[in-house]
């Protein structure tokens, strides 16, 4: 039986030799991952089944990034009680305020995660590893409990969509582009259940940054899990970082598809999600003047040092347009530090834009830049449901770094040819 | 098990950040977040909704965030039933896990009106609209999955086969 690279992954991790799409299988995890919204659900859940002790404490890692540095003494005490809990079960990869970043920009730079690996997360963007050539999806929080307590997940095997990659992007053009362009092509529902797989010669022009950015909006095409396969650039980024031996899967040449998709990279334009779906896609062409109150650039979508070089590049030597608050949020202490280094900071603030310490904050409306009513955001971010970022009548329209920045100068929803 | 109530309808892609918005997300508390179940979308819903209600929405239910505080919400609020054309995966494995039943059923979808008062046989999987006479099959749960619901969700059926 012929499999897919997602396909392996999973039989491998079952002990099994094949498997095959809708089998029920019951599978080793190499890491099982909360944060402070779902972790302390997933801990009532295991102390609520009589647990003691967690299966194996290297395993698990629990990351305080969606109300921390906490936003109020609710929040404070959901943190508290993930830490607690770390402490007392001697959780090895518990991150707090200092340490911490956002977890899926987080994990991969810790070298927790790696290619080959099964991962499970309560957190929806879980799926971000696949850009490591790993099997990793999202799960709510009593999948995470039971993960935590034996260390194993069933799962129904999925079949997969291909996309096939050509070219290499335009200028001001990235990961996130092509992404919001398949998404506008599948529809929010359009990979339900199943893997998206990424194949093809233009894959070698994508940075590891542009492969999570990919990888981690897949569930927002419904999909299980987002996967590129393992390449030599790949290798080079968990090189000193990842610490297991990766395991690398290639899809047999004759598995099977549900569909499949060549897109030439080159051909693709700036693109933008409008509210309130992000399968609602237009390219630079089809904007018009959507004038904006804010800007954000981060996210465990892109809030990497790719991202941050993008936005600087843009900014460097311009003012953001008056009225437009400008939030920029570095995933991580490590992203955070690089970008002091490089100047990227001193950029933004020259520009007027505000440097945050590394949160999930704004992106789910949870702190940190909240819409009013009827205010308009141009966010690098991954959602834009109706009262995401506030307001039920504030507006989200995702988009690129490239678009952020430009936007934040224009002023309205503009690409940076336009400036 | 049977379950009857009245129906609030929905359209498509009903996300987790309406069912429950992020900004309720500091609290684990049930009936905390059921006060503010859908208010997003129809801020009256909590006021309206009894016991042994039953939802009715088009496609992939439940998209979006892996928050299991939205079909925690949606069960503490009384809601007996999800039924829906289909559902998003993670939404799908949450309310099996916390024990709220959930059917796909389009044709029940396609013609059940916000207000109808419907029974259903989650075992058989049968929906009986009781407005307007007309009955519906729903695909039951695969065995796997109906041996977690029958041990009460995923935690109870871990604890049971570790004895």
């Amino acid at each position: 039986m012929p499999m897919t690279m997602s396909q392996k992954i999973l039989a491998a991790h079952a002990g099994l030799k094949e498997v095959k799409a809708g089998q029920l299988i019951n599978a080793e995890l190499d890491m099982v991952l909360a944060n402070d919204i779902t972790g302390p659900v997933a801990i009532k859940e295991f102390n609520k089944a009589g647990a003691t002790a967690v299966k194996d404490k290297s395993k698990i890692a629990l990351v305080m990034d969606h109300f921390a540095p906490n936003k109020d003494i609710k929040s404070a005490q959901q943190c508290k009680l993930c830490r607690d809990f770390a402490a007392e079960k001697e959780i090895e990869n518990f991150f707090d305020v200092g340490e911490m970043g956002i977890e899926h920009a987080l994990l991969p730079e810790k070298g927790l995660v790696g290619a080959g690996d099964l991962v499970i997360g309560a957190d929806s963007h879980t799926c971000t590893y696949g850009a490591l050539g790993a099997f990793s999806t999202g799960v709510g929080s009593t999948d995470m409990a039971a993960g935590m307590m034996t260390g194993m997940c069933w799962f129904k095997v999925p079949s997969a969509i291909k996309f096939v990659l050509h070219g290499k992007p335009a200028k001001n053009v990235c990961g996130k582009d092509l992404i919001l362009h398949i998404i506008g092509m599948i529809g929010v529902d359009g990979a339900l259940y199943k893997s998206m797989e990424f194949y093809g010669d233009g894959v070698k022009y994508l940075s590891m940054d542009d492969r999570f950015t990919i990888c981690n909006m897949a569930i927002e095409a419904g999909a299980k899990n987002g996967i590129f396969p393992v390449d030599a650039l790949t290798l080079e980024y968990m090189n000193g970082r990842f610490k297991r031996r990766p395991a690398i899967y290639m899809a047999d040449d004759d598995a099977q598809f549900d569909s499949e998709y060549e897109i030439d990279l080159s051909t693709l334009k700036p693109t933008v999600s409008f509210p309130h779906l992000p399968e609602n896609t237009k390219t630079s062409d089809q904007w018009g003047d959507i004038k904006i109150d804010q800007v954000v650039i981060g996210s465990c979508t892109n809030g990497r040092i790719s991202d941050m070089r993008i936005a600087a590049k843009v900014l460097k030597g311009r003012h953001v347009a008056k009225g437009v608050r400008t939030i920029i949020i570095p995933a991580t202490n490590e992203v955070y530090l690089e970008a002091v280094k490089e100047g990227l900071v001193e950029t933004f603030i020259k520009a007027g834009a505000v440097v945050s310490t590394p949160t999930c904050g704004p992106c789910l409306g949870g702190h940190m830049g909240i819409l009013a009513e009827n205010e308009r955001c141009v966010s690098t971010t991954n959602r834009n449901f109706v009262g995401r970022m506030g307001h039920v009548t504030s507006e989200v329209y995702l988009a690129s770094p490239y678009v952020a920045a430009a936007s934040a100068v224009a002023g309205r929803l503009a690409t940076p040819d336009e400036l | 098990m049977k379950v009857e109530g009245k129906v609030f309808k929905f359209g498509n892609d009903v996300d987790t950040d309406v069912i429950i918005p992020a900004r309720y997300l500091n609290t684990t508390s049930e009936t905390e977040l059921a006060s503010h179940c859908m208010e997003d979308i129809d801020p009256d819903f909590v006021k309206k909704v009894k016991a042994g209600d039953i939802i009715v929405a088009g496609d992939n239910f439940g998209c979006g965030s892996s928050r299991e505080h939205a079909p925690i919400a949606i069960k503490a609020s009384g809601v007996s039933l999800v039924i829906a054309n289909s559902f998003a995966r993670i939404f799908y494995r949450n309310s099996i896990n916390i024990g709220l039943p959930i059917l796909e059923c389009p044709e029940a979808v396609a013609e059940i009106s916000a207000g109808d008062e419907v029974s259903c046989d989650l075992g058989e999987g049968v929906i009986r609209n009781l407005t307007t006479g007309k009955s519906y099959k729903a695909e039951p749960f695969p065995p796997f999955i109906q041996e977690i619901i029958a041990d009460g969700g995923l935690m109870k059926h871990i604890t049971k086969q570790n004895g």
